[in-house]
């Protein structure tokens, strides 16, 4: 297929693989970011790929992971009303909250609906003028856009019965605290590309100098990953610490500037929780002033909602790459994708979840039966 | 069923060493326990299987095999619900024959007689229904089978979705096969035969909603001719009882009837995601939608587990065959991770193909 059988090519993914041998002379930790990223890498198997020496670490970058529990406790405190149709993107259903997920409420009579872009609100609240439709405003800068674009469009077209309850985080912010933290071990990073086309990566270049660590922004494609593990390590082995882009197909410096504008137009930098970490100061959007009456946390009054998450679960540090999900002694026994304790096992780009789907089982006697057989 | 036991005899002590009924650890039905994944398969476990024990039922094949005065049957039910009613490919006529005409021929019966019950919500327009009989009179002589039963309910308005159809079938094994989930040993090929994720991406992109362009179609089509051919080519190579196992992989797709037929049979199965044959528009619409075509439904595939010495016959049967003319040789039975599936990536990686565990959700971004 167009653009995706070109990035799935098994002999020069064996070459990427070979190159980055070459460059390498010692071990790296190089972290990706981006959840898809993490998804694409279980998925095609990539980190059973690379050289023995290169680890990866799986990043912040999953939406549906650092959504705060008190966030998803008040979205579910909506949804049980009866007066509303409640949005989201299709992975927030299963993410339990304090009493059940979204698709139980579904199931006692809420009206909990999946929609594919957030602009979809639009149409069911023209339908449905005697309900309030609200939508889950979840997500990085790459969601950003059409999340702005519903409030846009909402406001500019008169209905009154749409709200937002936003929930967005950034990504440079979270790259800050990770670097800023004594525990940290990340060498690299596989900078997430689809952010990176909505906003650019000039914000990018004084992270990677200030802490002298190579960034190059990447794609989601196996043969992109690879390709971005090799720039990094070529950075790394030549004491290099730049922004480059591997994703140039897709990305310039400069970003999509429409993108950018809907953006500032509906949205201003603000303090975020992340769940599993805490509050990062100036990590995340809320609505503008002008944008205000369609806060779904003031119309519906949940401001007040504040959740505690389980102590045993180690998310926190996972997201931050200072632990792997094998580390955590709840992992696929206490905790799985059926009763999660934590943030990672949510949502499939998670890092637990992925383990857990795509390797959790994997040891060096199975690969055996993958290299010795024949059909 | 218990509770009326129990209000008929209220001082019955518990008896003395029974298993205590598994907790169903659910207040409410959601949606995923109609998904096919693990929810699914708790569902069945700790709410039916659990009640009605027996050795024909603990099989869990798609259909009970049965002897009734020494003629060996095979006997299943289903019901479909599936909006809209009418899609690319056929309706739910046409899967409700074919469904369970499928459930017969993958355990290597020959389908003879169907039942089907009918339950109408109230305002279903009369020519719609007749639509959905036409093409079920269509299927059903296209499968050479018979409707010898049935029934009809109507209820009110908003109780129904228009239209759910139950159809059970019989069929006679009248030949000497002995094929069921349990059968996969190391060294058997498995074979798929063709195209996946036709049925499922074709229903989703009808959907309210997620309309998009497509000219998918559904595969829905009755498999017993090509069962047939497969089950000759098997008994020309003299090796009958080397069809192992197979399944129609409906909901839940392909890498869930796998992981069945590993986990019935203690079994490990390697897969190479290149021989896999999937098309264009089902992978960009699962690509656009964050979805895997592994766990997307077909109504006209099966996944067969062959011994080795006769796969090579039985691909090439299926491959003349009309319905089977992409058929590959897709992986084989290894002895190393039992109840595990594996998969060889394309790029040369390795993964585990599990069974979700609910439905598959569209990924955020």
């Amino acid at each position: 297929m167009k653009y995706l059988d070109e990035y799935r090519n098994g002999e020069i993914a064996a070459k990427l693989v070979e190159r980055i041998r070459r460059a390498q002379t010692k071990p790296w930790t190089i972290m990706e970011v981006c959840g898809g990223q993490t998804h694409s890498i279980v998925k095609n198997g990539i980190d059973h790929l690379l050289p023995e020496g290169i680890e990866l670490v799986h990043g912040p970058g999953c939406p549906v992971c650092v959504t705060p529990l008190d966030m998803i406790d008040k979205a579910h405190a909506i949804a049980r009303r009866t007066e509303v149709i409640f949005c989201s993107f299709g992975d927030m259903l299963r993410v339990p909250g304090s009493d059940g997920d979204l698709f139980s409420i579904k199931s006692r009579g809420g009206d909990v609906r999946v929609v594919y872009s957030p602009i979809d609100c639009l149409k069911i609240a023209r339908a449905n003028p005697y309900k309030e439709v609200v939508f889950f405003a979840i997500g990085f800068e790459t969601t950003a856009p059409a999340n702005a674009m519903l409030a846009w469009q909402a406001r500019q077209m008169g209905l009154a019965n749409v709200s937002l309850l936003v929930s967005h985080v950034l990504v440079p912010p979270a790259i800050e605290a990770i670097l800023s933290s004594p525990e940290n071990r990340v060498q690299g990073f596989l900078a997430p590309g689809h952010v990176c086309a909505v906003v650019g990566y000039r914000e990018y270049e004084p992270l990677a100098a200030r802490f002298h660590v190579p960034m190059v922004v990447t794609g989601f494609e196996p043969l992109d990953i690879l390709e971005g593990v090799l720039m990094v390590v070529e950075q790394l082995e030549s004491g290099r610490a730049e922004v480059e882009n591997q994703y140039s197909r897709v990305l310039t410096r400069g970003g999509n500037i429409p993108a950018q504008d809907i953006i500032a137009k509906v949205f201003e930098v603000s303090d975020r929780k992340w769940r599993g970490v805490g509050t990062i100061p100036r990590s995340g959007f809320r609505l503008r002033d002008g944008f205000r009456a369609l806060d779904a946390e003031h119309r519906f009054n949940v401001s007040a909602i504040d959740t505690r998450e389980p102590e045993i679960c180690i998310a926190g540090q996972i997201l931050q790459g200072i632990k792997k999900p094998h580390d955590c002694p709840a992992f696929g026994t206490e905790c799985t994708p059926q009763h999660p304790l934590g943030a990672t096992m949510v949502s499939a780009e998670g890092a637990c979840a992925a383990y857990y789907a795509y390797g959790r089982h994997l040891k060096g006697a199975d690969l055996v039966s993958l290299e010795g057989g024949r059909a | 069923m218990s509770s009326s036991t129990t209000d008929k005899q209220p001082a019955m002590p518990p008896v003395f060493g029974e298993c205590p009924l598994p907790i169903f650890d659910h207040p409410q039905i959601v949606l995923g326990h109609g998904s096919g994944g693990k929810l699914s398969a708790e569902l069945i476990e700790k709410v039916f299987v659990r009640r009605f024990r027996n050795a024909t039922l603990e099989k869990m094949d798609d259909q009970a095999q049965i002897e009734i005065g020494g003629a060996r049957l095979a006997f299943t039910t289903d019901s479909f619900v599936v909006t809209p009613i009418f899609f690319p490919g056929g309706d739910i006529g046409t899967l409700a024959v074919n469904g369970t005409v499928n459930d017969l021929a993958v355990g290597g019966a020959k389908p003879l007689y169907l039942a089907a019950a009918f339950i109408l919500e109230e305002g279903l327009p009369a020519e719609e229904l007749e639509r959905v009989v036409d093409s079920m009179a269509r299927a059903a002589a296209s499968a050479g089978v018979q409707f010898v039963t049935g029934d009809t309910k109507v209820v009110n308005r908003g109780k129904g979705d228009k239209l759910f159809i139950t159809t059970t079938g019989i069929g006679v094994l009248d030949r000497a096969t002995q094929i069921s989930a349990d059968r996969a040993r190391p060294g058997d090929r498995i074979l798929l035969s063709g195209f996946i994720g036709d049925h499922g991406i074709t229903i989703l992109s009808q959907r309210e909603g997620l309309e998009f362009e497509s000219a998918l179609q559904s595969d829905c089509a009755a498999l017993n001719g090509l069962v047939g051919a497969m089950l000759d080519a098997a008994e020309a190579a003299g090796n009958l009882g080397g069809i192992r196992a197979m399944r129609d992989p409906t909901r839940g797709g392909v890498a869930t009837v796998l992981n069945e037929m590993a986990d019935r049979s203690r079994t490990g199965i390697v897969l190479r995601e290149s021989e896999i044959p999937v098309r264009e528009a089902v992978r960009g619409a699962c690509e656009m939608l964050g979805l895997d075509p592994l766990y997307v439904a077909n109504e006209g595939k099966l996944v067969a587990i062959v011994a080795p010495e006769i796969a090579g016959h039985v691909l090439a049967a299926m491959q003349n065959h009309p319905l089977g003319c992409d058929s590959r040789l897709i992986g084989e039975v290894v002895e190393a991770h039992p109840g595990m599936v594996l998969m060889k990536t394309s790029v040369g990686g390795t993964r585990v193909v599990d069974v979700l565990f609910g439905e598959q959700l569209p990924r955020i971004c």
